[in-house]
């Protein structure tokens, strides 16, 4: 372990360029904002590069903490804010600095005419901030403050052009949809204090992962509890099921946003929760397979949705969604590294998908819907190339990045031996065959064919935006070789060695075969636009489609049953609580009983002088036969 | 010499005469003279006990007295002259306006 005041300097440059655009930006060119904003992050991911060779050089042993201030002391409760920056940690502070670089410059180019552009990297800087201090901080404490402000940062972005009413409602609909979660986070922290405090009542603690991990056999009775309410924070930070709908919403945002927060990194945070409380979850094999199975099932419900989105950029929500769940596959069946190799690869190739996507908006002047595009390939061609690319990683074409990291997940559910595993395998295994078909029918349709009428005039965007989407496109291809060749896999993040290749075989060709057949049921129905075949097949299953394209109707009901709930709920309190309790019973019944006190009163003041004497002496009488006894 | 027993009794009778005059009475005019008597027995009492301790506090204390005792039946009998041509009676029972 070595000490480095250093690390500090990572997540707080950003924020000081948040300080600066939101005190300065105004008044300042946009020349400068950019370079500001921009800077600030490119050399935070310098310095987490030459801090990452320190941790990799040594293949995993040495440790950087920088040493920190004391937040809160109460009693034994003692939390320190620290760093932490090893294996799990600066992989991660690699791929939030690397993709929120690349997505910032893109943002100069896209956001060149936003008349909120000094506003907009303020925000943008202020999550790179929270999102570091989620990622860097070494106790629950200090990552929930991380969580909170990417929640924060999340919602002003997705709300960023808060006159149209829609897009202010989709980031509170993200915010309150999160502070579900965040009560199943917080009551895990309490519990997790409560337990120590039982434990050892003289011991002062803070929280922090090594203590966390020292004291594993005080939480060992309670991991089961503790480690599902933690994935319960997990579940709405991250969009799965049941929270998973404020993730297609929040699209309402500025796409680099969606690109950055809602694809690469902010909804990775649970995934990252989960890895690095690892040693908690693999106390309880019930949690994994709970976490397992969520990610599983959410996998494949929201392909299932994305096969008849129409919004290119709710395609790559969907998508987002699924990939997630993916990642708690591989997490839940406690292949931490696997599920956090697939979270950086996912970053790649998303973070490129959805910028491309943003450039395709962009030429398309603001038009998001799949069905006016077509034959854009020639019309933005570079988009379109790093976009091929990118769609060739999602689907899994062997050995790009996103084969490499999926395959790694498929393997550990496949072999692993927790209750359900195989049957989660299956569900992965079908979900891996539908995304290679709604990926490359997003492609087909958007991309080849005859150019509609609206896209004949598109264009291609400036260097600003093609250049990240280049650089991502690359990292999609060669993203795959990190963690094998640079950072030995298993090793990296010290678990039981990789299974060999001939075990791994089966599930490896099991998914090419899905990939395979997901690609060519594409190709047969999409290629050149919407064939005559998918026409016929959405009519006669047109039930089933529109169901699908209003994701199964569950926003609809809970649309209908949340607002309800609160109405009535609030209705009750306004009757019982304002109403009558403290209208009635408090207010009224102190005013009542003032009245009658003095209505009692009133009785004896009659307005008879001599009454009032006789009162007086006897009262004199009464005092001087006291005083008199009291003398004697 | 008469004993200092006999002063304060006669001093704790007119008082006692006094008060209940004030109470029992219903003519304002009786009632203002039983304040006067009940007066007069605590200036005896304290003449009494003046010479009881040889000292001459008690006897400046009782022209002092004697002095806010006059004011008050100036005050008193100006009170009750208004009354009386408001109400026309002199009656206790019939000025209780200020009730309730």
């Amino acid at each position: 372990m070595r000490s480095n005041a250093l690390l500090f300097a990572i997540p707080l440059l950003p924020l000081a360029g948040a300080v600066w655009n939101a005190v300065f930006g105004r008044r300042l060119a946009r020349e400068t904002v950019a370079f500001v904003g921009c800077g600030v992050v490119g050399i935070a991911f310098a310095l987490a590069l030459v801090a990452f060779v320190g941790v990799a050089g040594g293949r995993g042993d040495v440790v950087h903490v920088a040493p920190g201030f004391s937040w809160i002391v109460a009693g034994n409760f003692a939390i320190e804010v620290r760093l932490l920056f090893d294996n799990l940690s600066s992989v991660m502070t690699l791929v939030v600095t690397g993709v929120s670089f690349l997505i910032h410059v893109y943002s100069v180019g896209y956001m060149a005419h936003d008349a909120g552009f000094a506003r907009y990297f303020t925000y943008l800087n202020l999550f790179v901030f929270a999102m570091l201090m989620l990622v860097l901080g070494d106790s629950l404490p200090v990552m929930f403050v991380g969580w909170e402000g990417v929640g924060l940062c999340s919602y002003l972005l997705i709300g960023f052009w808060f006159e149209d009413d829609a897009k202010a409602s989709a980031g509170k609909k993200a915010f309150i949809t999160n502070r579900v979660g965040d009560a199943g986070f917080l009551l895990a922290i309490f519990y997790i204090g409560w337990v120590f405090a039982q434990a050892a009542p003289d011991r002062s603690f803070s929280l922090s992962y090594g203590e966390l991990k020292a004291n594993a056999a005080a939480l060992a009775p309670h991991a089961t509890v503790i480690a599902l309410l933690l994935f319960v924070g997990a579940i709405g930070k991250s969009a799965q099921l049941p929270l998973y709908f404020w993730l297609p919403d929040a699209m309402a945002g500025p796409t680099p946003v969606s690109a950055l927060i809602h694809a690469a990194t902010m909804v990775t945070a649970g995934v990252y929760m989960v890895a690095r409380l690892g040693f908690l979850y693999a106390l309880s094999p019930v949690a994994s397979s709970v976490v397992a199975g969520v990610g599983a099932v959410t996998a494949f419900f929201a392909a299932t949705i994305a096969v008849t989105q129409t919004d290119i950029k709710k395609v790559l929500a969907f998508s987002t969604v699924s990939q997630l769940g993916f990642m708690f596959l591989g997490v839940g069946v406690m292949a931490y590294s696997a599920g956090i190799f697939h979270l950086m690869t996912h970053a790649f190739f998303k973070a490129c998908l959805f910028l491309g996507a943003g450039s395709v908006i962009h030429a398309m002047s603001g038009e998001q819907d799949i069905r006016k595009m077509g034959g854009l390939w020639s019309k933005v061609p570079r988009t379109a190339k790093t976009f091929f690319v990118a769609t060739l990683a999602i689907a899994g074409l062997p050995f790009l990045s996103g084969w490499v990291s999926k395959d790694e997940i498929l393997d550990a559910a496949f072999h692993s031996t927790l209750p359900g595993a195989k049957i989660f395998f299956g569900v992965a295994l079908a979900t891996a065959g539908l995304t290679a078909f709604y990926m490359f029918r997003l492609f087909f349709i958007v991309f080849t064919g005859k150019p509609s009428h609206e896209a004949e005039h598109a264009h291609e965007s400036p260097p600003s935006m093609t250049v990240p989407l280049i650089v991502l496109a690359a990292l999609s291809v060669v993203g795959g070789g990190f963690f094998p060749g640079l950072l030995p896999i298993g090793k990296f993040l010290g678990e039981a060695h990789p299974p060999s290749f001939s075990e791994s075989l089966p599930p490896m060709l099991m998914a090419l075969g899905v990939g395979a057949a997901g690609f060519f049921v594409a190709y047969k129905l999409y290629w050149g636009g919407p064939s005559p075949t998918a026409l016929r097949l959405a009519t006669a299953w047109e039930k089933v489609a529109t169901a699908s394209r209003e994701q199964w109707y569950v926003d609809h009901a809970l649309g209908r049953f949340v607002p309800r709930v609160v109405m009535v709920t609030g209705f009750m309190l306004w009757r019982l609580v304002d109403f009558f309790l403290i209208d009635v019973v408090i207010l009224g019944g102190a005013s009542a009983f003032a009245h009658g006190i003095g209505h009692l009163a009133r009785l004896a003041q009659n307005g008879q002088v001599q009454r009032y004497a006789t009162t007086f002496i006897i009262g004199i009488a009464v005092l001087l036969l006291f005083f008199l006894r009291c003398r004697s | 010499m008469v004993p200092n027993e006999q002063i304060l009794g006669l001093a704790a009778v007119l008082f006692a005469v006094g008060a209940i005059g004030f109470v029992a009475r219903r003519n304002v005019l009786i009632v203002l003279m039983s304040v006067e008597l009940m007066l007069n027995a605590s200036n005896l009492a304290l003449v009494g006990y003046g010479r009881l301790r040889a000292a001459l506090d008690g006897h400046v204390f009782a022209f002092l007295v004697i002095a806010v005792a006059a004011a008050e039946a100036a005050v008193g009998l100006a009170i009750v002259i208004a009354v009386y041509r408001r109400r026309r009676t002199a009656n206790l029972d019939e000025v209780k306006t200020l009730r309730n």
